[in-house]
């Protein structure tokens, strides 16, 4: 295990502790990495495979299921165009028109620099201000072409950079510490859990030997 | 009336730039409904819920109270508040979460006391980065002012509150998708039965999902009375409620409005809210309810937005979005997109769903791309009945949640309604309107 560097294996195995079965952290692990490496390496998730007992595949079967966590390497500003029924009605069809024609790209494509990545996005809910665009997950509210021109330009000048977080990082305000509710309490809730679980899956093991036994 | 004098409950602070700080909060009544809440018994303050007969503002409108009920006795049972808000054009929980944190998380610590649940989980829809942050924060704040933890407020209740981000994916709104995700898992809705998470829920044990707006309507409901927000609204339909307003108004927004004494029309010309249609033109057609939801026409614009009236008419309230759409609006482009979106957030899991959302979004669009064929249109419906047979409502399933059934709704609504519209297309191989 050397792929996360050492604050950001401490926070992942803060991340673990939080959840009563550590498989229910994969999300938040997958966008601590990231954080740290901008998108999700196939080293990052067999790192996350280990911390929560599970296989690489298991990891890359859930992170594959969302759009947010990347499989493969996207721009340093992920720029997501709304262009669902509100931002339809607000002219964002057009918008991603301009959009990647300025840009020279289609939907879904980074600039060779790989500065700019532009995403055909699906509702952003910030349907008020229309054409909902948002910058690494940052809203930055209804943009006319022109707008958009001017976005671009700010962010790869780095004008941006205060508000629009670093790559990768969806977060910037960390828990301030691990449960509280009461150590003994939690540690008989999840033996509780775990017998349950194994009661069942006995019963379901059983009902299947016994229908197996009919058949 | 157009505007009441109801008052406001989950938006009385949105007033202030600070709305989301814990001295913004505690300077405005912040905290006393839990500090209320733990002075009654558990079954005091779940009584109140009841007594509020507050429907579920997720989407389905499930009464709380009922839900909380069904929770099945079990030494560990959890409480799960969805924030996954993605029903397209609703944006009422993404308000609640960036602008008003704190309100949420005092529901989720009286729900949970209420519930005697001892660990709560808020999962927040992962695109919310800016709520995400709000919320961790307040909830450092609870828990350094004794409001979450160990022993709150000196009670002898202990709680620990855990907020998950999700990752992009629509269907994980659907309750038993969002739990599997909190386990780490792919977003597949569960088949049912068990039919409701009350029974078997996150990690198998019992569990109560609860929405943000359901939640942040607790403390007003510990600190008033279930009385006194069963005594605002109407019918079955109470208290006030969090409406979307989107599309073509002046004043696209959310808006706090008491329910059934307000209409559409009131919500989408009263100066205070929408503000009329953009330009004066005329409303050709509305989404009442989130994309989900079948449309109405301008006649019928004066009914009340209340639960029972809008489901006899023949859609529903749903997520609480309402998408205005004027003359100048293409209905074939509108529905195509509607169904572009349905096709790209299927899970995949059940047939109808996964081809169906994609063949009707490929005839839609060759019809708005002016490639269409007459029969086009009646495939449509053909392909929609397959997918929620009898194309009724509300609609029959075929599949393992809700989605499915949902995908025929804007095609259903946009040929019964512009059927001329469509043929047109077809006809003159562009939109009539331009």
């Amino acid at each position: 295990m050397t792929h996360f560097d050492a604050e950001t294996a401490a926070r992942a195995r803060e991340l673990v502790k939080l959840y009563p079965e550590p498989r229910s952290a994969l999300i938040p692990l997958c966008h601590l990495a990231q954080e740290q490496d901008g998108w999700l390496r196939p080293e990052a998730m067999e790192e996350i495979a280990a911390l929560l007992g599970i296989t690489p595949a298991e990891v890359r079967g859930t992170a594959t299921f969302y759009d947010m966590l990347h499989t493969e390497p996207v721009g340093r500003y992920l720029v997501s165009v709304c262009t669902n029924i509100a931002c339809l009605l607000g002219g964002a069809e057009e918008l991603l028109e301009h959009a990647e024609r300025t840009l020279g790209m289609r939907a879904g494509g980074t600039t060779s620099d790989g500065m700019i990545t532009l995403e055909d996005a699906e509702c952003l809910a910030g349907c008020d201000r229309t054409p909902c665009v948002t910058v690494n997950h940052r809203y930055v509210g209804g943009l006319s072409p022109l707008a958009f021109d001017q976005l671009i330009a700010d962010l790869r000048a780095g004008r941006r950079d205060g508000e629009v977080p670093p790559h990768g990082t969806l977060v910037r305000v960390r828990r301030n510490g691990g449960l509280r509710a009461g150590k003994e309490q939690i540690a008989s809730e999840r033996a509780a859990t775990a017998d349950a679980q194994a009661a069942r899956a006995r019963a379901a093991k059983e009902a299947a030997e016994a229908q197996g036994g009919g058949a | 009336m157009a505007v009441t004098d109801a008052p406001r409950i989950v938006t009385a602070r949105l007033g202030h730039d600070d709305s989301h700080t814990l001295e913004r909060y505690l300077a405005t009544g912040g905290y006393e409904g839990l500090r209320k809440a733990l002075t009654m018994t558990p079954e005091a303050v779940a009584a109140e819920v009841d007594a509020a007969s507050l429907l579920g503002r997720g989407g389905a409108g499930f009464p709380a109270g009922r839900k909380w009920s069904m929770l099945r006795k079990d030494p560990v049972t959890y409480l799960v508040v969805n924030g996954d808000e993605s029903e397209p054009a609703t944006f009422k929980d993404h308000l609640l979460i960036e602008r008003d944190p704190h309100q949420l998380i005092e529901g989720v610590l009286i729900a949970a006391y209420a519930l005697q649940v001892t660990q709560a989980f808020v999962y927040v829809r992962g695109e919310f980065a800016l709520g995400l942050e709000r919320v961790t924060q307040a909830l450092n704040e609870a828990y350094d002012y004794g409001a979450a933890g160990t022993d709150i407020f000196g009670s002898g209740f202990s709680i620990d509150v855990v907020v998950h981000p999700g990752a992009g994916a629509y269907i994980c709104g659907e309750e038993t998708a969002l739990l599997e995700s909190l386990e780490g898992k792919r977003g597949f809705p569960r088949i049912k039965p068990p039919y409701f998470p009350a029974a078997v829920g996150l990690y198998g044990q019992p569990t109560v999902v609860n929405n943000v707006e359901t939640m942040s309507n607790m403390p007003w409901i510990v600190l008033h009375g279930g009385e006194a927000f069963a005594g605002l609204g109407e019918g079955r339909s109470a208290g006030t409620r969090l409406f979307a307003l989107s599309g073509h108004v002046r004043r696209p927004g959310t808006y706090e409005v008491e329910m059934v004494k307000t209409t559409f029309r009131d919500l989408v010309y009263a100066p205070v809210y929408g503000g009329g249609v953009l330009g004066d033109r005329k409303v050709k057609a509305i989404i009442p309810g989130g994309v989900s939801a079948p449309w109405f026409g301008p006649e019928q614009l004066d009914l009340p937005l209340g639960q029972d009236e809008v489901g006899n008419a023949g859609s529903m309230l749903g997520s609480g979005a309402i998408t205005v759409m004027d003359s100048s609006t293409c209905m074939v482009r509108a529905a195509w997109r509607i169904t572009k979106f349905f096709a790209r957030e299927s899970c995949g899991q059940c047939t109808p769903c996964r081809e169906g959302s994609g063949w009707l979004e490929r005839v839609l669009r060759r019809i708005e791309q002016g490639e269409g064929r007459e029969e086009d249109v009646d495939l449509l419906l053909d392909v929609s009945d397959n997918i929620a047979p009898g194309l009724q409502w509300p609609p029959q399933q075929t599949t393992i949640c809700v989605l499915g059934p949902s995908i025929p709704s804007s095609i259903h609504s946009a040929i019964d309604m512009f059927r001329d519209e469509f043929l047109l297309h077809v006809k003159e191989g562009r939109c009539p309107g331009g």
